[in-house]
């Protein structure tokens, strides 16, 4: 408890640290609401609810760590992490997906936390349980005197991410195949009367968002770490994001993302780092608490 | 399900089977016994998941904060908590065997209705949560528990609490634990069987079958979702309390809140036995199991891999479960009749779970 008043008090003295963490969360929470927007993704077109976000996460996370060992520069991991995960997607969708789609929504909750248990655990027997990161050879900059560092390949990472994110906004708002998976989130029912594929669509959508893991687990080995069970947490992060955003809404997720990042670097600092992982399932309680009493209001109003 | 009662000899054959078998098979006991936490494991998420249709993927909660409760209480009545989850490691604490059985009775009392208690608080923030946002909710106080306890130094934090050691030889401990789940579980099933002939039991199944509906119909339904799950987490803050006192180790992550085994393997198994049926639980803990037991050690490593695959595969492809599958194939022998020919269609296309109501 003292700790805790020390360092908020540490924080309301040296304003330039409170910089320091905000930048930090920024550059963080771009990879979150990447994410975030894959599983919004397939919330909104096929009301999947994908509880192995996380472990495609780890799994983008484990290609990179491996190209690095091979002595490739870990940041051509990410379009290999990509092209790997739409693969896997596919597999998991033929397999998988397709057959619980109509089904109601526990059912698919359930088949992807088994999906999520499998990774989990193969990642473990392949890799060890051992927290593992990619080095990219790049320096860390330094500002205000050394009050200030941050690392530059959060700096890269961040770039990546806002352009995977401006590349997949693009991709859906121009292109045919983005439009006909927003007409089948719309109504998957109107869709196909004019002729949309939406078997195809489900399973494009599906296969994009594992491949947007991919991309999002790469960044993640490089900017911080991959371990087999930090899959969870991931999977709770995004959830969180999207339940606070709603997942229709897009500028909503990508904010709740930055805002996740920012609110963590603030969390771990002043409580102290063994407090993550209990702070990210607090703040999910924290969110569908809120939304219910949203919703008891909207209830009220009927009455 | 039949709400008719069960015939007495079935009662009886099970309860001779319940009693023989550590003295057949002294040398399976405690899997046996872990059989019939299994089978209270699986009834009472069947009382949410499959006669309330709220599937809860975080039961396992109140099975740990019973486990936790009871600890408190048997250390608390005679030393210092926070001494002994500190000292515990070094020096050792030896309890009389009268000291041991009042700590371990109010222990196991305390500890159903500390669960119970979590439950109703619990339940302001989970139902007004519907599908799957309930799951996640769920999910998440388990996980914040598991958390919030291994970083809690009074509790032990992470290295866990060893319990009071059990006053007597290690067979007669295995038989009195063997024997106190074995009663737990029959008092289990014997309430639920009591619990769906009333009209609770209607209450929660018209729930389950529309809650709107059942709202508009007058029914005061978060009273009957709190109450439903007030009991289910009673009797898992017992199985909890038993459990842990049967390890004699206490720890958060893998004994008390193990959200990737004992809590999924309650899903799985009610699952694979057949949903909302009052033998389902049963029988899939059973083969669950039985299964698990015989194959386990032949996947060297690979046993949760195995779990997740057959998680997988049972929602995939078997979802009516082994009982439900047996009512669709042979309904005349639960008491279904069916009439004409479109109605078995119908109730087929409307879901798994037949509904006795209307059938009869």
């Amino acid at each position: 408890m003292e700790q805790v008043i020390g360092n908020i008090s540490v924080l309301a003295a040296m304003p330039i640290f409170n910089l320091g963490l905000l930048i930090d969360g920024l550059l963080v929470g771009s990879i979150f609401a990447l994410a975030a927007y894959g599983l919004a993704l397939v919330w909104g077109v096929m009301s999947v609810k994908n509880l192995a976000q996380g472990d495609f996460i780890m799994i983008g996370g484990y290609i990179t760590w491996n190209l690095g060992r091979l002595g490739i520069d870990p940041l051509l991991g990410v379009p290999v992490a990509m092209v790997v995960l739409w693969g896997i997607g596919w597999v998991l969708y033929r397999t998988v997906i397709s057959k619980v789609i109509t089904r109601d929504l526990f059912t698919s909750l359930l088949a992807t936390f088994g999906i999520a248990i499998v990774i989990q655990q193969g990642l473990n027997l392949a890799f060890g349980p051992d927290t593992q990161s990619a080095h990219a050879n790049l320096p860390t900059l330094s500002f205000a005197g050394g009050l200030i560092t941050i690392a530059a390949t959060r700096i890269v990472g961040f770039a990546l991410a806002i352009l995977l994110a401006i590349a997949v906004i693009l991709f859906m708002k121009k292109s045919r195949m983005g439009q006909a998976i927003r007409a089948t989130a719309q109504d998957s029912r109107a869709a196909r009367v004019l002729g949309i594929d939406t078997e195809k669509v489900y399973s494009f959508t599906f296969c994009l968002n594992a491949a947007i893991c991919g991309a999002a687990g790469a960044l993640v080995a490089v900017v911080w770490n991959v371990q087999p069970f930090l899959g969870t947490t991931y999977s709770i992060r995004l959830f969180v994001i999207v339940t606070a955003a709603g997942f229709g809404n897009l500028p909503g997720v990508i904010a709740a993302g930055f805002g996740m990042g920012v609110f963590e670097q603030f969390g771990g600092f002043v409580l102290g780092a063994q407090f993550q992982q209990a702070l990210i399932v607090l703040l999910l309680l924290a969110v569908l608490a809120v939304r219910q009493l949203q919703q008891l209001r909207v209830r009220q109003a009927v009455q | 399900m039949s709400r008719a009662p069960v015939h007495p000899l079935t009662i009886g054959l099970l309860l001779l089977a319940g009693a023989a078998a550590p003295l057949l098979f002294p040398a399976y006991t405690n899997q046996v016994a872990v059989l019939w936490l299994m089978i209270v494991f699986a009834s009472t998420w069947d009382i949410l998941g499959g006669q309330m249709g709220y599937n809860s993927l975080g039961n396992i909660f109140f099975f740990g904060a019973g486990m936790y409760t009871s600890a408190v209480v048997q250390i608390g009545l005679y030393y210092d908590v926070g001494m002994y989850t500190s000292g515990a490691r070094t020096t050792h604490i030896v309890f009389t065997t009268a000291q041991y059985f009042t700590g371990f009775a109010l222990g196991t009392i305390a500890a159903g209705v500390v669960a119970a208690l979590f439950a109703v608080v619990t339940s302001w923030i989970v139902f007004g949560l519907r599908g799957p946002y309930f799951a996640i909710g769920t999910l998440g106080v388990a996980v914040a528990a598991a958390e919030l306890i291994s970083s809690w130094e009074w509790l032990g934090a992470a290295a866990g609490i060893s319990m009071p050691v059990f006053p007597g030889a290690p067979e007669t401990q295995k038989l009195f634990f063997y024997f106190l789940l074995f009663g737990l579980a029959f008092a289990v099933l014997g309430f639920l069987r009591w619990l769906y002939s009333t009209n609770f039991g209607l209450a929660i199944n018209a729930i389950r079958d529309d809650e709107e509906k059942a709202e508009a119909m007058g029914l005061y339904t978060r009273r009957y979702k709190r109450t439903a799950w007030t009991i289910a987490a009673f009797f898992l803050g017992i199985a909890g309390a038993i459990f842990g006192n049967m390890t004699g180790f206490i720890e958060p992550r893998d004994i008390a809140f193990p959200t990737t085994t004992f809590n999924i393997f309650m899903i799985l198994m009610v699952l694979l036995g057949g949903k909302g049926t009052f033998w389902g639980p049963v029988v899939g803990a059973v083969v669950f199991q039985v299964i698990k037991e015989v194959t386990w050690t032949y996947f060297l490593g690979w046993q949760f891999v195995a779990l997740g695959l057959l998680i997988v595969i049972i929602v995939v492809y078997f979802q009516q479960g082994i009982v439900g599958w047996l009512m669709e194939k042979y309904p005349e022998r639960f008491g279904i009749r069916i009439a004409p020919k479109e109605r078995q269609e119908s109730s087929r296309a409307i879901g798994l779970a037949p509904h006795p109501e209307g059938a009869e």
